[in-house]
């Protein structure tokens, strides 16, 4: 079953032709000063020495999608009455993410649960999940705002990805974690990697060592809920936020949404769109009550859904994958390590606790 | 900064009086500072004012109408402030303007591009003329003239133009480093398809996450903005280029006359997109037809508020 391959980097360009042949493949590149996932161009440089600004999860979620397309008719004998006939768009063919980061991919682990649950499984999702092989580049050294250790994650956790590609010298020693993984690596351009494979390892050990000490936020889903009323706190925590929605579309693990229909006369489509938790409309309710009406209403709901109410209800699990994006794109610099901290760290004050208790 | 405890014994003075006075302090990394809200005594110790002090603190003031607030200012923030007043979206009384006298802020996009990457910055060290950054392998020494963002190196106004405390020297009026709207004119002299094909590979990138809308101190709309409008449907939400490109032209056209050019929604942008040369298009326009410069003057109307029977050079009777 393990199965280690090991690419020479001259040689990772004409790789990604190979796949590209039978998949649509993504991979990051530059993009004015920024980095995204872009379906891959042989003309242009793979932009991998440093996380990317989106991850990729627009290539499993893309930004909007159809679901349904409509067509209005009407009957020629009643004019009143109108029909309306509908079929459902299904994405097919597979897909190829070749550089994701393991937050970015480990991301998609924490959308599986809600959109893969038993009960109702997403088939829109369903069939681009399935059908896309994720090639993850494990991390060298982490950044000021990277914190996947606190998550119980790690710079080389292979979590959701069908192959950890490790830098090594010269190139690229890739380890097959899945069956689609294994499909993968059988181009002719890949040669035997077990020989590689330590060299693989100490990376992975000197990644590890890089990082600073977490703190301990088993504590996080209780603390975060116990502040839950304690709008003083959020109305400080979200004194400087500006309510947009950056952090929920750059976050690998966020997965909200919203459906509209796109009307033209009488042919539509029914889409689903990126929608998130900042946006006032969010929880606009068509009574024009909003429950949400304030930013610290806002960031609370984001801040405890991550740390509160997802673990609650799915193993303990924490729906932020560390990756920081949140922290570094921020245009005021909000920072969720912080809010998480003082919320763990929050004393009541005497009077208030009683009040409670009342 | 010379003037920082000056400027924080004022705000000592001032505060009992105000529910909250913001300001900057440090932020995530020693590259970086984030906006700071003082309520408390305690809370005056880390305000720190310096190039990367880059948030225009205006965008909060509508947001927090009905209390009292204390505000520090660059020159550039104070027309937000002067604008907000003319349109009477916030009330004089209610807000005490801090001015220092402001030598520029930096572009963290252009620190990012001379760094190469800028995501593990160890230390920063901003002198008058450079600044030199830590990072884990390497020191980089900087033009501190050269890392200044744009809206600085044409800058006219570095004090506050309103303020009821000013701390430091007044700067008066500088000498550019650059003219107004070179950049928008070299792209003018683009032919229309090359124009058009820009913006459309630039913000096909976008997210719509419109950090570029609520970081901007007079998008006042907030929860009632065009983008999200069902009813008028005026976008549509598909990712779709052409509806991302709507929306910043219906985002400059709110603008026109309004926009002192902060470049907040810019700055905000997470994947980089130049919209600030759509707002400075405009503005140069209101510029040549009204003689007209956004919040300089609290007592005066901007053009696009006001209506006259016979413009001066707009000669409609002629057309």
């Amino acid at each position: 079953m393990e199965l280690v391959k090991y690419l020479k980097s001259a040689d990772l360009k004409s790789w990604l032709q190979e796949l590209a042949r039978e998949n649509r493949v993504f991979a990051p590149r530059n993009e004015g000063d920024s980095v995204i996932f872009a379906p891959f161009d042989p003309e242009q440089e793979i932009a991998i020495v440093h996380p990317a600004t989106l991850p990729p999860k627009k290539t499993v979620f893309p930004q909007s999608e159809k679901l349904v397309d409509f067509t209005y008719s009407k009957d020629p004998e009643n004019l009143s009455r109108i029909m309306i006939d509908g079929k459902e768009v299904l994405p097919e063919g597979t897909a190829v993410v070749f550089g994701g980061r393991p937050c970015d991919v480990r991301g998609f682990t924490m959308f599986d649960r809600v959109y893969l649950a038993e009960k109702s499984t997403d088939i829109y999702y369903q069939a681009r999940r399935e059908n896309t092989t994720f090639i993850t580049l494990a991390c060298e050294k982490p950044e000021t705002t990277c914190f996947c250790h606190w998550v119980d994650s790690g710079p080389t956790d292979a979590t959701g990805s069908d192959v950890l590609a490790t830098v090594v010298d010269g190139g690229y020693v890739l380890e097959a974690l899945s069956d689609k993984g294994s499909k993968l690596l059988t181009s002719t351009l890949l040669e035997n990697g077990e020989s590689r494979k330590d060299e693989a390892r100490k990376a992975h050990e000197k990644a590890a060592e890089l990082l600073q000490d977490a703190p301990d936020l088993s504590g996080a889903p209780k603390k975060v809920l116990q502040v839950f009323d304690t709008m003083e706190f959020w109305e400080e925590a979200a004194a400087k936020c500006l309510s947009c929605g950056a952090c929920a579309y750059l976050c690998p693990s966020c997965y909200c949404f919203n459906i509209t229909d796109e009307t033209i006369g009488m042919k539509g489509t029914r889409i689903r769109s990126w929608d998130n938790c900042m946006s006032a409309q969010f929880t606009m309710e068509a009574s024009g009550h909003n429950p949400r009406p304030t930013k610290a209403h806002r960031l609370r709901n984001r801040v405890g859904h991550k740390f509160s109410y997802y673990p609650d209800i799915h193993d303990g699990v924490i729906s932020c994958c560390g990756c920081g994006r949140c922290i570094k794109s921020c245009p005021v610099g909000t920072d969720i390590r912080e809010i998480v901290l003082q919320a763990i760290e929050y004393e009541p004050a005497v009077g208030e606790e009683q009040a409670d208790e009342q | 900064m010379k003037f920082q405890e000056e400027l924080k014994d004022s705000i000592r003075k001032a505060l009992p009086d105000l529910d909250v006075v913001l300001g900057w302090c440090g932020s995530f990394d020693p590259l970086h500072a984030t906006p700071h809200f003082i309520r408390r005594e305690e809370d005056i110790d880390k305000l720190e004012i310096s190039p990367l002090s880059v948030h225009n603190l205006a965008t909060y003031l509508p947001g927090l109408r009905g209390k009292k607030v204390g505000i520090v200012v660059k020159g550039c923030d104070s027309r937000s402030v002067v604008e907000l007043l003319q349109e009477n979206l916030i009330n004089r009384e209610d807000i005490t303007i801090f001015g220092f006298p402001c030598t520029g802020v930096v572009d963290q996009a252009k620190i990012k591009k001379a760094l190469g990457h800028a995501g593990n910055v160890r230390t920063c060290d901003i002198s008058d003329s450079a600044i030199v950054i830590q990072t884990e392998d390497k020191a980089h020494s900087l033009t501190l003239t050269q890392m200044l963002a744009d809206k600085c190196r044409t800058c006219r106004y570095p004090d506050a133009i309103i303020s009821d405390y000013f701390v430091g020297d007044k700067i008066g009026e500088p000498a550019p480093l650059e003219t107004d709207y070179a950049a928008l004119e070299a792209f003018e002299s683009l032919s229309v398809p090359e124009r058009f094909g820009y913006w459309l590979k630039e913000l096909d990138r976008c997210i719509r996450c419109y950090a570029c809308r609520s970081a901007c101190p007079l998008c006042v709309c907030r929860d009632h903005c065009a983008a999200e409008s069902r009813d008028p449907h005026w976008l549509s939400q598909e990712n779709n280029v052409r509806d991302k490109v709507m929306f910043q032209v219906i985002h400059a056209y709110h603008m026109a006359g309004r926009c002192t050019e902060c470049g907040e929604c810019q700055r905000a942008c997470p994947v980089d997109i130049p919209v600030l040369m759509l707002k400075q298009k405009m503005n140069r326009e209101i510029r040549d037809i009204f003689q007209y410069e956004a919040g300089v003057d609290p007592e005066a109307t901007p053009p696009l508020l006001s209506f006259n029977m016979e413009e001066e050079n707009i000669t409609e009777k002629e057309w």
